[in-house]
């Protein structure tokens, strides 16, 4: 039990809380609904209503009083749910288009519970299709645009890629397609915001639109996501240009120990407050549209000219390193996606770069292989071709395979858009400029289709 | 930002008597003037919260006090408590922040 705090201790954290920025990204609840399985959709979506109804209010009320208790603010409040696919594989063996409804009407339902109750998002519209497609996900891949397009608060991922299991490029060419179509039927195709393809995604991710209950969780769970670039870029300024690399990354784990520990310390009050297990402190630094809130300034504070510059990729590498060493030892809880986003809508500076040239398609996915992100709320033209969409897919697929990591691809073709276009989509969706996407086809290799054979890492597990 | 000197130190056994459940941090930071500590302490009087420690100093025309008050004697809550002195800040033309002291404890201690 500490005795004192210096007042420099404390002025830190309230300089911190105040003027960085520093925050509580989401508190994401984790919630089962394994037991509305039915053979009847009013009974199945009536059961789900009434859980979500219960656990949404609790969760809004334990944020509320936990963020007032501390002085800390919570920015998003989420719910995960069990991959939707699974409830729905008994209408789909009796017929696709009652089973297509029963999506629909399940997610115009969930929004509505959510919206009322002040919930954000809500994730879990989803499939895991990484070695092939059940009636289930069949109808979950061929409703979620529509799923999306009709709701606010509905997030949505395919798992489409596994380490253990390969990359199902059949799924990929179907959900190319339907990012357009999701694109299509939304304003500037924010829709798309809603919805990632990704490989390996973990069971407790806080992070929507990845979030789902996975099948090895409890009941309910509260998961976090906090938010400190804005810290982390304050120390590494305030360290100065004379600090070698050694001493930059012993910085940066000193301050993401603490921006965890604050995490911990919330996931673990909104936990007890609802009465649910607590899971995980995802140690990722999620960046948001505020200035000082980038993880791109970060890079540029540790000395690139701008993010993308040569040397990005090492600096990134030295901030997801520093992270994950300094969290890990901040909380046993560590789980989620963990490491560092660049999302490029999403991150002021990320943006500013991509209008500036330095960061591009290709220096994102050099960025990917350091850290967790993949191509993340990235604008493309809306005329792009689905076979392009899909190659580009399959190539962030390859590399979390290949690196047995977990990475998405989260891009927004925007209709009737053009390279250096900027498309605002507001909020903490933020803005980004349209990026351009080489001509160059790959239409003859993703039409072979099939299942690109798992990693040989598959064989480590016996 | 606080450029205080000297150690905010707890009464011996502090923790040991009274839970740590009931203490708050409150920071007030602002341009310099007469009666910023008057008025924040008339609000936590108002309420018979205690002022377990205090810190205060004035850096470059810059006024700053850290107080670890205990609400266990009070008759009000913090996020009301929190509320008051937020508001009396706001007329004092001061930055108030308030804190429950775990977030200290997570974030600084190992």
């Amino acid at each position: 039990m500490p005795k004192i705090f210096a007042p420099e201790e404390i002025g830190e954290i309230v300089e911190m809380l105040l003027f960085q920025d520093l925050d509580i990204r989401s508190v994401t609840l984790g919630l089962s609904i394994q037991d509305c399985a039915s053979n009847n959709a009013l009974d199945f979506i009536g059961c789900v209503e009434n859980k979500l109804r219960g656990f949404a209010n609790s969760l809004v009320k334990a944020v509320e009083k936990v963020s007032n208790k501390y002085g800390v603010k919570i920015v998003t409040k989420r719910i995960a749910l069990t991959p939707i696919s699974i409830l729905l594989e008994g209408f789909a063996k009796k017929s696709i288009e009652k089973a297509v409804e029963a999506g629909i009407e399940f997610a115009k339902t969930v929004d509505k519970v959510a919206l009322s109750a002040g919930i954000d998002y809500v994730g879990g519209y989803s499939a895991f299709v990484h070695k092939g497609i059940t009636p289930g996900d069949f109808v979950v891949l061929e409703s979620f645009p529509k799923a999306l397009a009709i709701t606010q608060t509905i997030a949505s991922m395919i798992n489409v890629a596994s380490t253990y299991t390969g990359i199902n490029v059949d799924a990929i060419n179907i959900v190319s397609r339907k990012i357009i179509e999701l694109a299509n039927n939304t304003p500037k195709g924010i829709g798309c915001a809603r919805f990632t393809v990704m490989a390996n995604a973990p069971e407790d991710n806080p992070f929507i639109p990845g979030a789902y209950h996975g099948l090895g969780e409890p009941e309910a769970v509260v998961n976090v996501a906090v938010s400190g670039p804005g810290v982390i870029e304050a120390v590494v300024r305030r360290l100065g240009e004379k600090a070698d690399m050694r001493t930059l990354h012993d910085y940066v784990k000193r301050a993401a120990f603490k921006i965890t520990r604050l995490g911990e310390l919330i996931g673990r009050e909104v936990a007890r407050e609802i009465g649910a297990q607590f899971g995980i402190v995802d140690l990722s630094v999620a960046p948001s549209p505020k200035i000082g809130d980038s993880v791109a300034k970060i890079l540029e504070a540790m000395g690139v000219e701008v993010a993308g510059a040569p040397g990005s990729i090492a600096a990134l590498y030295i901030l997801v390193d520093a992270v994950k060493k300094g969290g890990a030892m901040a909380t046993s809880s560590i789980g989620g996606l963990s490491g560092a986003f660049i999302p490029v809508s999403e991150d002021w500076e990320m943006n500013r770069a991509a209008m500036l040239g330095a960061i591009t398609i290709d220096r994102l996915e050099a960025m990917m292989s350091v850290c967790n992100t993949g191509i993340d709320m990235v604008a493309i033209p809306g005329d792009t071709p689905p076979e392009t969409i899909a190659a580009l897919i399959l190539d962030v697929m390859a590399i979390a395979i290949a690196l047995d990591k977990a990475l998405g691809v989260r891009i927004i073709p925007v209709p009737n858009s053009k390279p250096g276009d900027v498309v605002d989509f507001g909020g903490l969706l933020g803005s980004a400029v349209v990026m351009n996407i080489p001509r160059f086809s790959s239409k003859r290799f993703v039409e072979r289709g099939g299942l690109v054979p798992p990693s040989i890492k598959r064989l480590d597990k016996g | 930002m606080l450029l205080l000197n000297g150690i905010i130190a707890m009464p011996h056994n502090y923790f040991d008597e009274t839970s740590d459940e009931n203490l708050a941090v409150v920071t007030v930071i602002g341009a310099d003037k007469p009666g910023i500590v008057a008025g924040i302490t008339a609000v936590l009087a108002k309420h018979n919260v205690n002022i377990v420690d205090i810190a205060q100093t004035v850096v470059r025309g810059i006024f700053s006090m850290i107080m670890i008050v205990d609400l266990s004697t009070g008759n009000i809550d913090l996020p009301r408590l929190r509320e008051e002195l937020v508001s009396r800040g706001k007329e004092l033309g001061v930055e108030v922040s308030v804190n429950h002291i775990a977030v200290f404890k997570a974030m600084q201690r190992v």
